[in-house]
């Protein structure tokens, strides 16, 4: 296989603060091939966005990359002087975030947002600019961007306002775009629009995406594969369908059964006990040993590392081949958690 | 056989709640000067316009709609915290709206509200046994302090909390045990009746599935009745017994929650149905249905959601449709469906068959 568009590898996250050093995202290995959705979901504090932030160049200082290694196209990228990543965002890697609002100038027509972000990067003459700003807006699917394209966002929408972010994203062909939760201030039947527009862009320019979101039914309309994240570390990784039908790690488990779902019948969901620790108190070994119903000794001493099983990756013990375990009979372990799950099974 | 119809029939169990022709404008005009001068005419927004519902003991009434639809406005309505433009809202037959603050005090105990955001709803220079006794306090329910006491202590540990968990603060916790202490503080009054505006909104999903969790217990314990206001369908699914869609305003349908996912029959309905991510849809394409919800200030005549509507005719653009009752129990406000003009056919398969949750049609 070539060299993946985009490797992380190791990537350790960390914020200084008076009370000790708090490690946001505690040494985590991916990779996104070209044109691919990678989607990354967790919970509030999971360490998804952070992820997103450290690809981009874009943490919060006084956030930083403790250790680890960011590769675009096999070039360190995490390294790299302010103006230099410049450069690469928006160029090589466009980004789109939850609340449009805030991502656009109040004060600047998204004409002007548009044909500025194209000539920083481009040659482009001012006239052409704008020819492809329009160009643009009309491919993201606003009606008649010749006269909205001298809007203000105040004018648009919120559905059009985060088309015209994704026109700024994609505006001169990135290779991998993140997208920090781009729908999650959407309306259902907007959201839908934006997802199908995003799935098929990225599609006719082959860009790859980083897809952060909390919402699974999201992650699972769009993504190829899935990554989910608990307490700043990848619990599970793998395809798509693998990740939510046939879910690894106990968290995963826990997390697709406690999902209401239509059409399913349960009169309770499953619940998984307790919330996600503070990154003060992460536990020690597994994070989630506290919460899970089957941690052992093991569990409570050292921390899982990602254990290729199936198509995916799981980090956790059960997985373990040196305790002489099938992956049938650890799967099954995990899906003994309780009775609600059995009748969920049953419909 | 009879036992079990009394217990499932709503009508066996008495109405509740009773809303008829329910309206609320705000009056969203410019200053009157500003009007002279630009001769601007005065603008009206029908955030709730004229919607009917009935609400049974213990039943959970899912109201769902998307951003702007009215539907927190109709919550508000209830609990009193807007007064209505016209209609009647008859709490166990007597009616409510527009009662006086002094009037209203004995209702409101019966009748407490769950917010959506538990940063926002809990007064952060409080400690938690204070917040979920100021109900006991207001309304007297208790003889002397050390009733108050065990009482908070009582309440907390309904909620699955800490009875020590009283002598903290709200930022001590986390998002879900502050709603959790939210739900102690609407139960403090022994109330009947709860309305819940999107008490799980601001949740993670694994916290969210404990709180609809407590919910459901708390409800079969206490016999209470909620009204369930959310923008998430899975969720209403889930809780509720009966379902209302509302669009700009108005109900659009409304049926027993089985019926409306099973077989939805108004347009929009089907819309919001079709268009929400499922976890079965993994790679699916779908055709998003276009447009967006109108301003309400200037809704369009006639039926509102006509523009977005692919059955639309000439009628549906100029006359309003009304609520019109169909076999199940459902109503539905649609002349597509009342003409027989929208294809019926169902979007869900059974239940017991989650596959066909693919098979979601799109209207030809």
């Amino acid at each position: 296989m070539a060299t993946p568009l985009l490797q992380v590898c190791n990537l350790v996250v960390e914020f200084p603060t008076r009370r000790g050093t708090l490690t946001a995202v505690d040494d985590i290995s991916f990779d996104i091939a070209e044109g691919e959705v990678l989607g990354v979901v967790g919970e509030s504090g999971a360490g998804k966005s952070m992820t997103g932030a450290a690809v981009i160049g874009l943490l919060e200082p006084p956030g930083r990359i403790a250790s680890g290694e960011i590769l675009l196209e096999g070039r360190r990228i995490d390294n790299l002087p302010y103006e230099k990543m410049r450069r690469i965002r928006g160029r090589e890697i466009g980004a789109i975030f939850q609340d449009p609002l805030t991502s656009l100038n109040p004060l600047y027509s998204i004409g002007r947002q548009l044909t500025e972000t194209i000539m920083t990067h481009t040659d482009m003459t001012p006239t052409q600019a704008r020819a492809r700003a329009v160009e643009l807006l009309a491919e993201v699917g606003i009606p008649a961007p010749e006269r909205r394209v001298d809007q203000y966002p105040h004018q648009f929408s919120g559905g059009m306002r985060q088309r015209v972010v994704i026109a700024l994203a994609l505006c001169v062909n990135p290779r991998l775009i993140i997208a920090d939760e781009p729908t999650t201030a959407l309306d259902v039947s907007i959201q839908a629009q934006i997802i199908a527009l995003l799935k098929r862009l990225c599609r006719e320019h082959g860009t790859a995406v980083m897809l952060v979101t909390h919402d699974m039914g999201v992650i699972a309309e769009t993504a190829d594969r899935v990554a989910v994240m608990y307490a700043g570390r990848i619990a599970e990784i793998g395809p798509v369908r693998e990740v939510i039908k046939n879910a690894k790690h106990p968290y995963t488990h826990g997390l697709m059964g406690s999902i209401p779902a239509i059409g399913h019948d349960a009169d309770r969901l499953e619940q998984i006990p307790g919330s996600m620790p503070r990154l003060t108190d992460i536990p020690r070994g597994c994070a989630f040993n506290p919460r899970c119903l089957h941690a052992f000794d093991r569990c409570r001493q050292d921390r899982p590392e990602l254990i290729a099983v199936e198509d995916g990756q799981v980090s956790c013990w059960l997985y373990d081949t040196s305790a002489g375990r099938t992956t049938a009979e650890a799967k099954a372990i995990v899906a003994s958690r309780s009775g609600t799950a059995m009748e969920r099974a049953d419909g | 056989m009879a036992e079990a119809a009394k217990i499932h029939d709503p009508a066996a169990s008495g109405t509740v709640l009773k809303v008829a022709g329910l309206k609320r404008y705000f009056d969203v005009s410019a200053p009157w000067l500003n009007r002279v001068l630009e001769r601007q005419p005065r603008q009206i927004l029908k955030a709730v316009d004229g919607i009917d519902l009935e609400i049974a003991r213990g039943e959970t009434f899912g109201l769902v709609g998307e951003s702007g639809c009215g539907k927190s406005t109709v919550a508000r309505l209830i609990v009193g915290l807007h007064g209505p433009t016209a209609g009647s809202i008859e709490l166990e037959g007597r009616n409510i709206a527009g009662l006086s603050r002094k009037q209203m005090g004995p209702v409101r105990r019966r009748l407490q509200m769950i917010f959506q955001d538990p940063y926002a709803s809990l007064n952060p220079r409080w400690r938690v046994r204070d917040i979920v006794a100021e109900p006991i306090r207001a309304f007297g329910l208790a003889a002397d302090k050390a009733a108050v006491d065990r009482r908070v202590g009582e309440l907390l540990e309904q909620v699955r909390l800490n009875p020590r968990d009283g002598e903290k603060f709200p930022h001590e916790f986390s998002g879900g045990q502050r709603q959790r202490i939210s739900i102690a503080r609407a139960l403090a009054s022994n109330p009947e009746f709860l309305v819940c505006d999107e008490p799980t909104s601001a949740l993670d999903v694994s916290v969210q599935a404990q709180i609809l969790n407590l919910m459901r217990d708390l409800q079969r314990d206490l016999g209470l009745t909620y009204l369930f206001i959310s923008h998430n369908l899975a969720v209403v699914y889930h809780i509720s017994n009966r379902v209302g869609v509302m669009y700009l305003g108005k109900m659009v349908e409304q049926a027993p929650a089985k019926t409306l996912f099973t077989t939805p029959r108004h347009p929009y309905t089907r819309l919001l149905l079709d268009t929400i991510p499922d976890l079965d849809m993994t790679g699916r394409e779908r055709t998003p249905v276009g447009g967006e919800v109108p301003n309400p200030i200037t809704p369009p005549p006639g039926c509102s959601f006509h523009p977005r509507c692919p059955f639309a005719t000439e009628r549906c653009r100029a006359e309003m449709p009304q609520p019109l009752a169909m076999p199940g129990g459902a109503t539905v406000a649609c002349h597509g469906v009342e003409e027989g003009r929208v294809p019926d056919g169902p979007v869900l398969a059974a239940p017991a068959a989650p596959k066909g949750v693919t098979s979601v049609h799109a209207p030809e």
